[in-house]
């Protein structure tokens, strides 16, 4: 183990590093803690300059309850949940069959499919923006959920068969082989054989899309425009030019917005890490 | 694979899908995933190369110019200030990664309460960006921000505050991405440090290895996996830039803050009007800028399943 692990060390520096820990993490989270004081703080607080003393008034949760009963908050966190979901869903029938296909079995196109998904996925955006802005307007879905949604779909399939691929080429492959011997049809295979191995890289790629699409805020801004369809990213900013010194508002109104990734993180953290890390490890 | 020559003397009455199942299965697999990312990936990429050939402003006729809009480029102040700022983006978001590195060595220790620490310390990287940029607006803020706090302790200014300064504002908004960044190769170091073979740890120690050298001989090599997708997610996230400058500045000031990816953004889709070929044309340079990585990516990627197969 590297460095030297701590519990060979004299007491002194133990006791030393276990202090240490939360004064780095407080350093490291401190812009974060400031909103959250933000948060619960009431607006006179604001007004008098008293901007990082204790709270003047202790306001509790009514800042938040303003977000939520007084705002358009509601909406756009429902149209979020509106675009993350089916993305999830349908990036995860996609890439288990395109994964499938590319990571069982041997043909000449196959590598060539798999790097085409690869490259795709690393664009950047704004070369993929005009035609496909034109294309959904075209479609009579620009401002539609449908339309981001298929979008998104179509451009996560990217990382996600190149996820797929690789947790399915890891799979042992004699399981498939003992499969055929029996004559079983390959869709089969899928189906009964792969599927239910692929249980852990789903659900891995379950929480990533959903925190990926959930803070997607470019896309939202080119395929859709107002609180009827666009989701709690773009509701931010424009809640931003409304009340931009509204600072107790918006504080509250960002957490809100942060926090279905952060439970989703916390919920699948075994998940979610391995989705990230997936290649890190040889 | 074998099987499709036996199948064959089974007799003809088997369909011509049945004879030919481990040919044509991995095809019918492909076919849903493969139509949507060609329609809303692959072919988008040679459409815009086209649209950069033509004037026009999203609705109208459009205008075939050739490549007036990249002699265009040459002569824009903006775009050669993008471009300044996307290569800033570039080389210091690298720091992402021994910063990540060194945070991780820092919580590679197993101590109570460490795994709550550890997802504590990844907490930037699950937030939104947007939400990262309006936390480091409010941290840099000239009147009451902490950042500003702290360095008039010592005896500093920065005029406009940090993100109104023409100068300083770039760098403000890449240490805010910086903050997230650094978060996301820290897991992937610690994923990979959880992997050091414990044994050529140890067998270094006897040698009389310790400290940096240890961990330049003897970690960092085996890390290499890690550092390979840190160093992928870094690059493609530098050059996605452009919730953070939305947020933070729209920018400004003087545009002295965009990237290409927002100058972009700007041209063919704002209140400043839709050129969207010149704004294609723009897209192209970054698409350009990011292939070369592409190109290496991939030929590392190859080189792996060579050696896999």
């Amino acid at each position: 183990m590297f460095p030297n692990p701590i519990e060979k060390q004299s007491r002194g520096v133990q006791i030393s590093y276990q202090a240490l820990l939360p004064v780095v993490l407080i350093a490291w989270l401190l812009p974060l803690l400031a909103v959250m004081l933000f948060s619960i703080k009431p607006e006179s607080d604001f007004v008098s300059g008293n901007y990082w003393g204790l709270p003047d008034t202790l306001e509790g949760f009514k800042n938040y309850g303003k977000v939520f009963f007084e705002s358009d908050m509601p909406k756009y966190l429902w149209n979020s949940v509106r675009i993350t979901v089916p993305t999830v869903i349908g990036c995860m029938i996609l890439s288990s069959m395109t994964g499938f296909a590319l990571g069982v079995y041997k043909f000449r196109a196959n590598l060539w499919i798999f790097f085409m998904f690869v490259a795709g996925n690393f664009v950047p955006f704004q070369i993929l923006m005009v035609p496909v802005r034109d294309l959904t307007v075209d479609l009579d879905m620009y401002n539609t959920v449908r339309g981001l949604v298929l979008f998104h779909v179509a451009f996560q399939t990217g990382f996600c068969t190149l996820f797929m691929r690789n947790f399915i080429r890891a799979l042992p492959f004699e399981l498939i082989e003992a499969a055929r011997v029996e004559g079983i049809a390959e869709w089969r295979i899928f189906w009964y054989v792969v599927l239910p191995l692929m249980k852990p890289a789903l659900a891995a790629l379950a929480v990533l899309i959903f925190t990926f699409i959930w803070n997607d805020y470019f896309w939202a801004i080119v395929l859709t425009q107002g609180s009827e369809t666009q989701p709690v990213t773009a509701g931010i900013t424009s809640f931003n030019a409304q009340f931009r010194a509204a600072y107790h508002l918006m504080s509250a109104g960002s957490i809100v917005a942060a926090l279905p990734p952060v439970a989703m993180f916390f919920l699948m953290q075994k998940h979610f890490i391995a989705g990230l890390t997936l290649g890190a490890v040889k | 694979m074998t099987n499709t020559t036996v199948s064959d003397f089974e007799g003809p009455k088997r369909s011509w899908y049945k004879r030919n199942e481990i040919a044509v299965t991995p095809y019918l697999f492909l076919i849903p995933g493969v139509f949507f990312f060609a329609v809303y990936v692959i072919f988008p990429v040679f459409q815009s190369f086209n649209i950069s050939l033509y004037k026009w402003d999203g609705l109208g006729e459009a205008e075939y110019v050739g490549l007036t809009n990249y002699q265009k480029l040459l002569d824009d102040r903006a775009f050669e200030v993008s471009l300044w700022n996307n290569l800033k983006w570039l080389v210091l978001y690298l720091l992402a990664i021994p910063a990540g590195l060194m945070i991780s060595l820092f919580l590679n220790q197993k101590v109570v309460g460490i795994r709550l620490y550890k997802s504590l310390f990844f907490f930037p990287f699950v937030i939104s960006q947007i939400v990262v940029g309006l936390v480091f607006s409010w941290f840099y803020d000239p009147t009451f921000g902490i950042f500003t706090k702290v360095i008039g302790w010592v005896g500093l200014e920065i005029k406009g505050g940090v993100l109104g300064n023409p100068t300083a504002v770039t760098y403000g908004i890449i240490a805010a991405g910086l903050w997230p960044q650094t978060a996301y190769c820290m897991i992937l170091y610690l994923t990979g440090l959880n992997a050091v073979d414990p044994e050529q740890v140890e067998a270094a120690r006897l040698d009389g290895a310790k400290g940096w050298k240890m961990l330049w001989y003897v970690i960092i090599p085996q890390l290499k996996p890690a550092t390979f997708i840190a160093f992928v997610v870094t690059i493609v996230g530098a050059l996605r830039s452009f919730d953070l400058i939305s947020i933070m500045t729209r920018g400004g000031p003087f545009g002295q803050s965009r990237v290409l990816s927002y100058y972009m953004f700007e041209k063919a889709l704002s209140e400043y009007g839709f050129r969207m070929g010149y704004g294609a044309a723009i897209a192209v340079v970054l698409f350009l800028i990011m292939l070369v990585f592409i190109a290496y990516f991939l030929w590392s990627m190859y080189q792996e399943e060579k050696g896999a197969r």
